[in-house]
């Protein structure tokens, strides 16, 4: 690692002005970042952690009756708290990495990473979530950008991620065993309105709705009103875990068992 | 250089690190604490697992100055008061839970941690609990036997060491 200073604030206001220094970075759980550290793809001089300040942390409901998660709540805290609330969210995050990397890495961290692979987005995305920052609210289908590439600002901070309950939802990952991100995850969620699709791990551009699916769910909420239904394998990842062709795949399979389990 | 202040293994420690020190490096270089082991620094392996705050974390992944007035327990503190081996440490000595004893550090301290919160867990979830530690040497049998036995469970129907 290239040397760098570490800050600790304890309030959202220091930690945005800490941030306002030259090639300052946040660091929230570190589980991708540090990694990221060690291979020296990042040089910042000072590194912002977030996980000193309390509060960004927790879970809750709001009077709209959306789980509002704090954006440095751990992975494991969500999968503990949320279970009551939202089950196919605390099933998500009790399933990402392993044990000890739930309990450092946190909600906001993901999101703002927006890897191609990782889960949260799709449960952001597939859930028409709110992404609460120091400065504005965002909606999920105005945040992620592309691989990597989301609404965030320089040194803007996700204090707060809101998720409408679904009636029902799931999400299904096919896990690339030595990773353990997803090859392909899908997460479906039926709200009164209608159903959200979104699928990570699979595309070059990211987490994305697949809206094929959803118009065909929201009429019939049933694996078989899947049948035909495939996404092109042109723009999806291509790398030496599965081409382009068998991920499009997966994305159609991952769906429809979703969709059979979701409750 | 920047001054750090935590408790490990029930004392308050003090040094002066830099802002990349990592907390296992902190635990071995500058309080020589060596129980702890770097395998993969990838935070893949779980050779460094240590205790911050009661929980389970890669200290291979974690900076020290983000440990700043937490209580870290590392594998030299798992024994009894006496002196005597835990009942976590006991079992993985009595069921042969390790060849080499790299992983075991870690593997200790993930098993430790699995079952304070969840007391007698099943086959399947010691396995499922263990998908961060990696051991090169036993295929894992013996160490899934060693934390069911170490949660006082049966252990004569599981297959022959």
């Amino acid at each position: 690692m290239y040397a760098f200073d570490v800050e600790r604030p304890t309030s959202v206001a220091d930690a945005v002005a800490a941030l306002g220094k030259e090639e300052a970075q946040a660091l929230g759980g570190g589980q991708t970042l540090i990694p990221t550290l060690k291979q020296r793809l990042a040089m910042p001089s000072v590194l912002v952690s977030l996980t000193g300040i309390a509060e960004i942390q927790g879970v809750c409901k709001d009077d709209d009756g959306r789980v509002c998660i704090g954006g440095g709540t751990k992975h494991a805290v969500v999968a503990k708290e949320a279970a009551a609330h939202y089950p196919a969210l605390a099933e998500l995050a009790s399933h990402i990495g392993d044990p000890a990397v739930r309990n450092r890495g946190t909600i906001g961290g993901s999101l703002a990473n927006n890897d191609p692979s990782a889960c949260y987005p799709a449960a952001a995305l597939g859930s028409g979530a709110t992404i609460v920052t120091n400065t504005r609210e965002i909606a999920a289908d105005d945040y992620f950008q592309g691989m990597f590439t989301t609404a965030l600002d320089e040194g803007e901070i996700i204090t707060e991620v809101k998720f409408p309950v679904p009636e029902k939802a799931k999400y299904m990952k096919f896990e690339q065993p030595a990773s353990r991100f997803a090859l392909v995850g899908v997460f479906v969620a039926k709200y009164a309105d209608g159903v959200r699709v979104a699928v990570t791990g699979a595309s070059n551009d990211g987490v994305f709705r697949w809206s094929e699916a959803e118009a065909a769910l929201s009429k019939d909420f049933s694996a078989g009103a899947l049948d035909g239904l495939s996404v092109p394998g042109d723009g999806m990842i291509s790398d030496l875990h599965g081409s382009g062709d068998y991920r499009a795949h997966l994305v159609a399979v991952m769906t429809k068992r979703a969709v059979a389990a979701a409750h | 250089m920047a001054k750090v202040t935590m408790t490990v293994n029930g004392k308050s420690v003090s040094r002066d690190v830099e802002g990349r020190t990592l907390l296992v490096q902190f635990l071995r270089e500058k309080l020589n604490l060596t129980g702890t082991h770097v395998g993969c620094d990838t935070s893949q392996c779980g050779a460094c697992v240590v205790h911050v705050n009661g929980e389970a974390v890669k200290s291979c992944t974690m900076f020290a100055a983000e440990a700043e007035g937490a209580e870290v327990t590392t594998i030299e503190a798992v024994e009894n008061d006496d002196g005597s081996l835990s009942v976590v440490q006991q079992a993985f000595q009595d069921h042969h839970g390790l060849q080499c004893g790299f992983c075991t550090p870690g593997m200790v301290m993930t098993a430790t941690a699995l079952l304070k919160e969840n007391p007698k867990p099943s086959e399947a979830e010691i396995r499922d609990h263990l998908e961060g530690n990696i051991c090169r040497c036993t295929g894992y049998h013996n160490i899934v036997k060693a934390i069911m036995a170490a949660s006082g469970q049966d252990v004569s129907s599981v297959a022959a060491e």
